[in-house]
């Protein structure tokens, strides 16, 4: 339960940031995107932000024997770049310049009861769906 | 007589609010980046919380997409995690509601086919913004350079095709 309830600071931080950083408004983000038109430099400013506060914190953090609440840290290990992580992040770019919107600011716009946002994560959530049912028939088979 | 009048304030006031408004659009774009530059050590801070309390990347992709792997002992954890995302995004339509101005020109079609490719997308790459362009690329794991460098390439062609050669809207 302790778990559950740094889940769900973590995820009011998160939203908050997303909000204060006008990353949950998908122009500013089509905007950075746009190297060749009016460009916003926010999400850059947005990522020097996280990034520093988590690469320092990180090498910090993992030093410890184990996390406060939990047996162990799950890290995925360092693997090689392959396929379907190419081929999926193409595919997630493709989306992410056409709506503007990636995971993240798309479920906090939810809480404002938008048509777009609505229409956006229903989209998503099938197409992740979609993911789960196409593995577990390949894991079948 | 009331033209006269505006044209002697127009003139009388042009040069000085010229450079009134370039220096409040240069305010309003510093306090732009000050506020993505605050709002994202917030995000780095959400994450890194997720890390030392839960040991878990912070990936939301990965949060909302392992809410269909059935009977996961992570179920509970994750939808917690989003809870608290929709909660902030109550808080902010009290406190920021321009948050959430959606004001792209997009159809149905448009949202509905940028839904389903980043649903897809983002669970066959195995992650999105936030689990490999700022967690993964923290740690400089070599697959989260290459993803992020993946996907910002996708979007930056996809939106310079609606831009550039559609006018904007699709």
């Amino acid at each position: 339960m302790k778990n559950a309830v740094v889940s769900l600071v973590c995820g009011l931080l998160f939203a908050l940031g997303l909000g204060i950083s006008g990353m949950t408004q998908p122009a500013r983000v089509t905007a950075f995107l746009d190297f060749t038109g009016n460009w916003d430099p926010s999400l850059l400013f947005v990522m020097i932000g996280a990034i520093s506060v988590y690469a320092v914190g990180y090498r910090w953090v993992v030093k410890k024997p184990k996390p406060l609440f939990s047996g162990n840290f799950s890290i995925p290990p360092l693997r090689k770049v392959d396929r379907p992580l190419a081929l999926g992040s193409a595919i997630f770019g493709a989306g992410w310049g056409l709506a503007g919107f990636c995971p993240g600011p798309a479920l906090t716009s939810l809480a404002s009861f938008q048509f777009q946002p609505l229409v956006f994560v229903a989209a998503m959530l099938f197409g992740m769906g979609l993911f789960e049912w196409t593995q577990g028939r390949r894991r079948k088979s | 007589m009331v033209s006269s009048l505006r044209a002697t304030r127009y003139q009388y006031l042009s040069p000085r609010q010229e450079k009134l408004s370039a220096d409040r659009e240069r305010d309003l774009l510093m306090t732009e980046n000050i506020s993505a530059l605050v709002g994202g050590s917030l995000i780095g801070l959400a994450s890194l919380l997720m890390l030392l309390f839960n040991g878990k990347i912070l990936g939301v992709s990965g949060i909302a997409g392992g809410l269909f792997q059935k009977h996961s002992k992570e179920t509970l954890w994750r939808s917690f995690f989003l809870i608290g995302l929709l909660a902030g995004g109550g808080v902010l339509t009290l406190i920021l509601p321009s948050a959430f101005s959606f004001s792209l020109d997009r159809s149905v079609g448009a949202l509905v086919l940028a839904g389903l490719l980043v649903g897809y997308g983002t669970r066959l790459g195995n992650g999105c913004t936030s689990g490999h362009g700022i967690c993964g690329v923290s740690r400089l794991s070599p697959r989260s350079l290459m993803a992020t460098l993946t996907f910002m390439a996708l979007g930056a062609i996809v939106v310079f095709f609606i831009n550039h050669v559609l006018g904007g809207r699709i």
